[in-house]
């Protein structure tokens, strides 16, 4: 039987794990008539016997060891060092809309910084009327507390495949988002406190971390919805997402989401930090660059079937995927098989929620034939996810931030999938 | 200062955010949507809570180490070319290059010019960056790798000085200090403008996109992930060929 959990990414290994090799299509599905009897049934299992583990072997629990495979993993080549690169959410090992803590995306510039928060400090400065000073206590004593689910995407997820497919997974593709549940204030409720002048426009925010990451963010935004954080799915922040404290900025670009946050200065221009000029600045084909492209467009991707999560059983099956977008909520979720000739509506399942993970089915009986996956997502102000090449068309393929193209994942006969570009 | 920045400056006063965030204002509920005439100044607040405490001038002076494309935000000091060049060979060309070129996979930092448009856009401080600012800000906080914070501000300028000279925007003999900072211009200044994709790419708001027969033939493939292969293996990791 094949263990889904070990299913590899390369062809090499997906033929001798699934057993595909010599033979046809092997499955991990039961005879639809038993010969023998099932020695799963008709054997006493250790576990049925024998006592397990007492309360507080594991005072902080941690996944079955059969799961030990679906965990973050980076692609080495892609930057120099590991304290300035990124890993991947194993989108294709996951269900539901919230992510598990521990399989949150990394992205750090300067490596996770290790805070102790009761040295931690919040500064709030500039064009204000009384700079002030906040310790992680005072924040937690702010009334008006709120929770709320939101995703977080890299504007350069799936940025390596402008030109063509290049990696094969889900993970690798679309795995730089999250989504999980925040706790904290409104960064309105402490600006409130400091009291913004009248000719403030923008505010700087910057992490406490080695890079000292610095984004300029209109203050329009910052006053509507943007949240400092302190919270993920119940409990703290972990310190790779910030610990102790980070900026929340719904629907906008990861980078703007400073982690390990420090300092607010409220200012009248943007400061064009090196995030907001050398990098997450859009190139186009004609030479001249995007700039403050802050919203994340609508997107969706079809995690089952998947390279990593190929087909192993022929009739019913289930297909899997996420669909999110920074303009609110996702209106509606379409799904080929047949490469984008024909579509049919997926089930949304699950809350609805502004700029927050939307997960969609379709029930499919699989006959073994070859199949050509997409997804299009739809939001609630009508836009429609393009494909890649109606975004090549506008965009060019320089531009490195921003792909939210239509996937395609080509499953083969014997249910090995592929990420490819189709006509 | 920009016109285009000053137009955004204005849109923001007006709480109009026209173009770059009218849809995403437009669909938020009334009750998300803060009130228009909040974007400046905010009303002061109904109870003052006592929360935190006034932050001293030299608690603000040690964390506002910010630059911006007008200067502000500089302290005094000078460095020139030569000097720049002599601290750079120390602390920053092995991992970017004698001459910036970048060794190994670290950043590069010079040349690229005129190869925005190529297949290949090599993007750099002389290259691609608009403002000086920007590199003087990020080196002084972030640089070298692992040790920021560590440069003083004429160390700094002086960098900033060969780094420039690297990207052939000044001669040898220069000398960069914070009078004439603001008049050292780069060169794609002008290759930026505000996010139009509300309106540029306004065909993606489609009414009712296709469901049944949308292409004229079946789909053919054209581009494989295998072909490249440069997929992590899960088990044994990275593979770099
Ligand atoms: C140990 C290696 C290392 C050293 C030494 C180092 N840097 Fe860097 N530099 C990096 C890395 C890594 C980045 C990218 C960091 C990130 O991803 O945010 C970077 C980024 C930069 C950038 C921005 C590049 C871009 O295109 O956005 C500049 C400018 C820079 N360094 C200048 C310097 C200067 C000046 C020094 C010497 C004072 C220096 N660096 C020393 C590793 C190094």
């Amino acid at each position: 039987m094949v263990d889904r959990a070990e299913t590899p990414l390369n062809r090499r290994r997906f033929l001798s794990a699934a057993g595909l090799a010599g033979a046809g299509l092997a499955t991990g599905a039961l005879p639809s008539r038993a010969a023998e009897p099932d020695a799963a049934i008709t054997d006493v299992q250790d576990w049925n016997r024998y006592l397990g583990e007492g309360v507080q072997a594991h005072p902080y629990g941690s996944p079955s060891k059969y799961e030990k495979n679906v965990v973050r993993r980076d692609v080495e080549w892609l930057t120099a060092s590991r304290e300035s690169s990124v890993n991947f959410t194993p989108l294709h090992a996951l269900d539901g809309n919230v992510t598990p803590s521990g399989l949150a995306f990394e992205r750090h510039h300067g490596g996770i910084a290790d805070i102790d928060p009761a040295k931690h400090r919040l500064m709030i400065h500039g064009l204000v009327d009384k700079p002030l000073v906040f310790t992680m206590d005072d924040l937690k004593r702010f009334p008006g507390r709120v929770h709320k689910l939101y995703f977080l995407e890299c504007a350069a997820n799936s940025g390596m495949e402008w030109r063509g497919a290049q990696l094969n997974g889900c993970q690798f593709t679309h795995g730089m988002i999250h989504n999980v549940w925040y706790t904290g204030v409104s960064l309105r409720s402490l600006l409130e406190q400091a009291g913004v002048k009248t000719n403030a426009k923008w505010l700087l925010a910057e992490g406490g971390d080695a890079s000292m990451m610095t984004r300029s963010i209109p203050l329009q935004k910052a006053l509507d919805d943007c949240i400092i954080a302190w919270g993920m799915n119940g409990e703290a922040l972990r310190p790779e997402q910030g610990y102790p404290v980070r900026l929340v900025v719904p629907g906008w670009e990861g980078n703007m989401w400073i982690k390990w946050l420090r300092r607010l200065e409220l200012g009248d221009e943007p400061w064009q930090a090196r995030e907001e000029t050398s990098k997450y600045t859009d190139l186009l084909a004609d030479g001249r660059s995007r700039r403050f492209t802050y919203i994340m467009d609508a997107k969706s991707v079809v995690t089952n079937p998947s390279p990593q999560a190929p087909l192993l059983h022929k009739g019913p099956n289930v297909l899997s995927g996420i669909a999110w977008s920074g303009r609110g909520r996702i209106e509606r979720v379409d799904v080929s098989l047949d490469g984008g000739r024909n579509w049919r509506t997926a089930r949304l399942e699950g809350p609805v929620l502004s700029r927050s993970m939307t997960r969609f089915y379709v029930d499919f009986d699989w006959d073994g034939r070859e199949l050509l996956v997409q997804s299009r997502a739809m939001d609630e102000t009508g836009y429609v996810q393009p494909t890649k090449n109606e975004l090549r068309a506008v965009r060019g393929v320089n531009s490195i931030y921003h792909n939210n193209g239509v996937q395609t994942w080509f499953v083969h006969k014997n249910g090995e999938t592929e990420n490819v570009e189709i006509s | 200062m920009l016109k285009s920045r000053k137009t955004a400056a204005i849109a923001l006063a007006l709480g109009l955010l026209a173009p770059v965030f009218g849809l995403a204002q437009q669909q938020r509920t009334p009750a998300q949507n803060p009130p228009a005439a909040t974007a400046g100044k905010l009303a002061p607040a109904r109870v003052q809570l006592n929360l935190g405490r006034p932050a001293l001038p030299q608690e603000i002076a040690a964390w506002d180490i910010d630059v911006r494309p007008d200067g502000l935000g500089l302290p005094p000091g000078k460095g020139s070319v030569k000097q720049g060049e002599d601290i750079y060979l120390e602390r920053c060309a092995a991992c970017h290059g004698e001459f910036g070129e970048g060794a190994g996979r670290w950043p590069v930092l010079a040349g690229g010019a005129g190869s925005l448009k190529s297949d290949n856009p090599e993007k750099t401080l002389g290259s691609f960056w608009p403002y000086l600012s920007t590199s003087w800000d990020y080196i002084y906080r972030a640089m070298p790798f692992g040790n920021g914070q560590s440069l003083t501000p004429d160390e700094t300028y002086a960098v900033v000085a060969y780094l420039l000279n690297l990207n052939d925007i000044v001669k040898e003999d220069f000398e960069l200090s914070k009078e004439n900072f603001a008049s050292v211009k780069l060169p794609n200044v002008g290759g930026f403008y505000d996010d139009d994709r509300e309106t540029a790419e306004k065909v993606f708001w489609k009414k009712n996109p296709c469901m049944k027969n949308c292409k004229p033939e079946p789909a053919k493939v054209t581009g494989r992930a295998r072909a490249i292969d440069v997929t992590p293996d899960s088990k044994t990791g990275p593979r770099v060929e």
